[in-house]
């Protein structure tokens, strides 16, 4: 638009011979008067009619090519309500959060942001349009939202982060989302991506075509193996991770050999996983050999062959390398091998015989991380124990870390059944990580037995800031539906003898926090839903 | 209509906060848990107890045709978060039929009602009124004539040398402008010494604001003899006040945008409220000011209708207006207002600028029109004909972050959007816009 902004006002003569004017004005001014003739204000008087001239003769500018419109999203958009309570949420991610100390009695919003977004995908809702460029912004910044937040903006993210460099990412991770995948049917299509694609777009296509048809995934893989680098292919292994199954057995084996320690590693890894690998049953037979119920004898050497077989052979720091290797046997050995060795008993009856010269320890932790890898909750249960042992003394394991991975494997009834047990017998001190694996929002039983450990701990007196991790995830994890139980909790009452001073007012300001943000869980969650 | 008219929405009544902390605030607030006693009256009022951490819950009255606001809290933002919350609350439920205001909420709004019909002004006493002007008149004619022999010299001599002498002599001159009671000279001036850095191109821009500001004062010495509309713009735009004494035009007005900017020396903040006459069509151009660390009072969310007479001033091609009497309940729009293509929306500023030839911008509904993100840094953004032929360019954000666009470009899609703004002679300011068929605004300011 306009004279000297490159515009396209030169048509006429008119506008030319004004424009001359113009530049023959603003190089008087530039020189001066005095140089180049004729008064200041003659000059100035010139150059007011110019300046009207021009401004009032502007007319638009040639366009510029029009950008490719966005590919439609066949999603809905949220309800009105829902999608003003996602502006707010994406809005309150950027004011500033309150710094520490107390937090009175408000609700915590920002920590809402995740259950939304897994709320709408749930309801396969697409983001409003004019709050994608919020949420991109939010998944740029927190990458543990990136996944939802993504697959939300659908395509009109995409188109968006084409336009805007800053937003590259999204290109980048955008993998399934974006619906810009070939149909894994397409030979030729795959196999063009397959060569040309980023990396994640490679990533994702490995996963749509396993998706497809599994045993394509593998040969696929097989096209170009020889020249991806260390890096590449330790990521397309462990992408493999999820869905493995016996058909990438030949695969896998064939990686044992590969020239990155890190890539035959993870394959070894990857095969201990299936029970019924060549791989496993190598390892149970040298497990085998070295566990029973009459002695535990470690391995006198690391042979060529457990080398292959992905057994590292320089133990970590501190560490005996004989009970290094042994640990390495058998979290690979399949469980189910060591019932007939143990005369044909349990996993609990198992895990519950003594053990030789101090190696429970050894044994029952590399039992721990076969549970975990092979996904057995029958040996994870027995590896748990009873909730209500004191973790100390169970036949089991008593690291916390250990048994949250445990707990994965169980079914999410049996997960919060356990885990409410264990809040009942031993209180909260100890149940943080454990109440991170449970499902959101927690199972009635799990969500009372917090609450009752929360009420005893204030009647025992102390500030509830020694439990504000639990209250944290409780604002987040309770069901929405306990606030009414909870609304008794919230008034002020007089400190218990022996309480902290004011401690009681400070419980009671922590439950009302609880109350508030539970209701507007509720709100947010109901307005998700779909009109009737 | 049953309730207190149309209810707004959570948006429109989140545009009303003073800042972000009470924007959160009342967010939290927006939930029934703390409130009791609420309710609202068919003559468009609402109110509610909100449970604090107090033993005494506070109260809160809405009139919603201000909007106006009392709250029993000690907070001294406006509105504060109690009446942010008790307005989410209702734009998010409702409060049922209308009913009596109860007697702590009756007295405030009678109050209101009251102080409506008295009338304002006062008797003043007009002689020393008008020796005063006069005295001023003097003053501001001495300090345009020098400011006149500065023009002269520096062209005399020639500008080539600006870029060197940086803000300090541009601040001096705004300093005597003041002396000489011409507000309105002393900010065109200070504004002088920014352009030599703005890059090239700035010796143009330079004569630009040489010529209006040279145009402004020969007016000023001859405004005894201009047509009157004329004559008042120029008191204007030398920095008189001027009462809100023009023709009075009653419409429904829709708010088509608001936005804030601060002074440079960070001292007032000054809010901008359009306006559009739906059945009349005119524009109008509503000013509030706060003071440092203050919003502004007045805020109307964009969105909204609502009835209205206003008064505007004389001059400034009629741009300039207050709000009287507002005689119903404020109310979303139900359609997006229709837009004016590229070439029309220049030729309005054109006329514009008939009026006032020292109008920056003219506001515009734009559309239907593709809005063509900038290629980097760089490349300006264009807002384009749907049929792809002919655009305005965005004009650069200065100092403002560019995620309105982006917001815009996101709301777009690559399809054709309505849009309103500021059309000028740096291009156009996206203000607002609308989806096609969706009447409801986006802010992108």
């Amino acid at each position: 638009m306009g004279q000297g902004d490159g515009g396209t006002g030169t048509d006429r003569d008119g506008d030319r011979d004004g424009d001359r004017d113009w530049e023959e004005l603003v190089t008087a001014a530039l020189l001066g008067t005095e140089r180049r003739g004729g008064s200041p204000r003659a000059l100035l008087d010139a150059a007011a009619v110019q300046t009207l001239r021009r401004r009032a003769g502007l007319r638009p500018a040639a366009a510029a090519a029009l950008p490719r419109p966005a590919a439609p999203d066949p999603r809905p958009e949220p309800p009105p309500a829902a999608g003003r309570r996602l502006a707010q949420l994406l809005a309150g991610r950027t004011a500033a959060a309150g710094g520490g100390g107390r937090r009175g009695a408000a609700p915590d919003l920002t920590e809402l942001l995740p259950q939304w977004l897994a709320a709408a995908a749930r309801h396969g809702y697409r983001a409003p349009a004019a709050l994608v460029p919020a949420l991109l912004d939010a998944a740029r910044a927190r990458t543990d939202l990136r996944p939802q937040a993504l697959a939300l903006a659908g395509a009109r993210g995409l188109w968006l982060a084409r336009l805007n460099p800053e937003w590259r990412f999204a290109l980048r991770g955008a993998a399934g989302g974006g619906g810009e995948l070939p149909d894994p049917a397409d030979g030729e299509a795959v196999a063009r991506l397959w060569e040309e694609g980023l990396f994640a777009e490679r990533v994702a296509l490995l996963g749509a075509v396993r998706a497809h048809d599994p045993a394509a995934a593998p040969r696929l893989l097989a096209t170009t193996w020889a020249t991806e680098r260390a890096e590449d292919r330790l990521m397309f292994l462990d992408s493999l991770r999820s869905g493995l199954s016996d058909g990438d057995e030949p695969f896998l084996e064939a990686a044992l050999g590969d020239r990155s320690r890190n890539v035959r590693a993870t394959a070894a890894e990857l095969l201990s996983a299936l029970p019924a690998s060549a791989l496993a049953g190598r390892m149970a037979e040298r497990a085998l050999a070295c566990v029973g119920p009459e002695a535990v004898v470690p391995p006198a050497e690391c042979d060529a062959g457990m080398l292959r077989d992905g057994v590292v052979k320089r133990p970590p720091a501190g560490r005996g390398e004989r009970a290094w290797w042994l640990g390495q046997l058998v979290e690979s050995a399949p469980l189910s091998c060591w019932r007939d060795r143990f005369g044909g008993l349990s996993p609990a009856r198992i895990v519950a015989l003594p053990v030789a010269e101090g190696w429970a320890e050894e044994i029952h932790a590399a039992w721990c991380r076969a549970a975990v890898r092979q996904r057995d909750p029958l040996w994870s249960k027995a590896l748990l124990g009873p909730a209500s042992a004191p973790p100390a003394a169970g036949p089991g394991t008593a690291s916390l870390a250990e048994r949250a991975k445990l707990l994965e494997t169980l079914t999410e009834r049996e997960r919060a059944a356990w885990v409410a047990e264990f809040v009942r017998a031993h209180g909260l001190s100890e149940a943080f990580q454990l109440l991170g694996v449970c499902r959101v929002p927690w199972a009635g039983e799990l969500g009372r037995a917090v609450v009752d450990a929360l009420d005893a701990a204030r009647e025992a007196g102390s500030y509830p800031w020694s439990f504000s991790g639990v209250m944290g995830l409780a604002e987040r994890c309770l069901d929405p539906a306990e606030a009414d139980r909870l609304e008794a909790m919230t008034a002020a009452a007089q400190d218990p003898p022996e309480a902290s001073p004011g401690a009681a007012a400070y419980w009671a300001e922590a439950f009302q926090r609880l109350v508030a943000t539970l209701r507007l869980r509720g709100a947010m969650l109901a307005e998700l839903a779909p009109p009737a | 209509m049953t309730e207190q008219g149309v209810r707004w929405t959570a948006e429109q009544v989140l545009a009303l906060a003073p800042d972000d902390a009470s924007r959160k605030a009342g967010g939290r607030l927006g939930a029934a848990g703390p409130w009791s006693q609420t309710g609202g009256s068919a003559s468009g009022s609402v109110w509610g107890s909100c449970k604090g951490s107090g033993s005494t819950p506070y109260r809160t009255v809405v009139d919603l045709s201000g909007p106006a606001y009392t709250c029993s809290c000690p907070s001294r933002k406006f509105p504060c978060k109690h009446a942010l919350g008790l307005l989410l609350l209702w734009a998010a439920q409702g409060f049922g039929d209308p009913a009596e205001p109860p007697d702590w909420a009756g007295e405030w709004l009678a109050g209101r009602a009251a102080r409506a019909a008295r009338p304002a002004a006062g008797p003043v006493d007009a002689g020393a009124a008008r020796r005063r002007a006069e005295r001023r008149a003097e003053r501001i004619g001495a300090g345009v004539t020098e400011l006149e022999q500065r023009l002269v010299d520096l062209l005399h001599g020639g500008i080539a040398g600006q870029q060197q002498a940086g803000y300090a002599p541009w601040e001096e001159v705004a300093a005597r402008m003041v002396d000489a009671q011409a507000p309105g000279l002393a900010a065109r001036a200070r504004e002088l010494g920014a352009i030599p850095g703005c890059g090239p191109g700035w010796p143009a821009r330079m004569l630009e604001e040489f010529a209006l500001l040279h145009l402004l004062g020969r007016a000023w010495l001859g405004v005894s003899g201009l047509p009157e509309p004329l004559a008042a713009t120029v008191r204007s735009r030398v920095g008189l006040p001027s009462a809100a004494e023009g023709e009075t035009v009653r419409d429904r007005w829709l708010v088509l945008a608001q936005y804030d900017s601060v002074s440079p020396d960070g001292r007032l903040t000054t809010r901008r409220i359009w306006l559009r006459g739906l059945e009349g069509g005119r524009p109008a151009l509503v000013l509030d000011f706060g003071p440092p660390g203050r919003p502004p009072g007045l805020a109307l969310p964009v969105g909204l209708v609502l009835e209205a007479e206003a008064r505007f001033r004389p001059g400034s091609a009629g741009l300039r207006a207050e709000l009287g009497d507002r005689t119903a309940a404020a109310a979303p729009a139900a359609v997006a207002p229709p837009g004016v293509g590229t070439g029309e929306a220049l030729e309005a500023y054109g006329a514009a600028l008939r009026e006032d030839p020292w109008l920056e911008s003219w506001p515009v509904v734009l559309g239907p029109v593709v809005p063509v993100p900038g290629d980097g840094a760089e490349a300006a953004w264009q807002l384009a004909d749907a049929q792809g032929t002919s655009a305005l360019p965005v004009s650069p954000p200065q100092g403002r972050s560019r995620s309105g666009l982006w917001r815009l470009a996101a709301l777009s899609g690559g399809g054709p959007v309505t849009v309103f703004g500021e059309c000028g002679h740096r291009g156009f300011t996206p203000l607002t816009a609308w989806q096609p068929g969706s009447p409801e605004p986006v802010p992108l300011v």
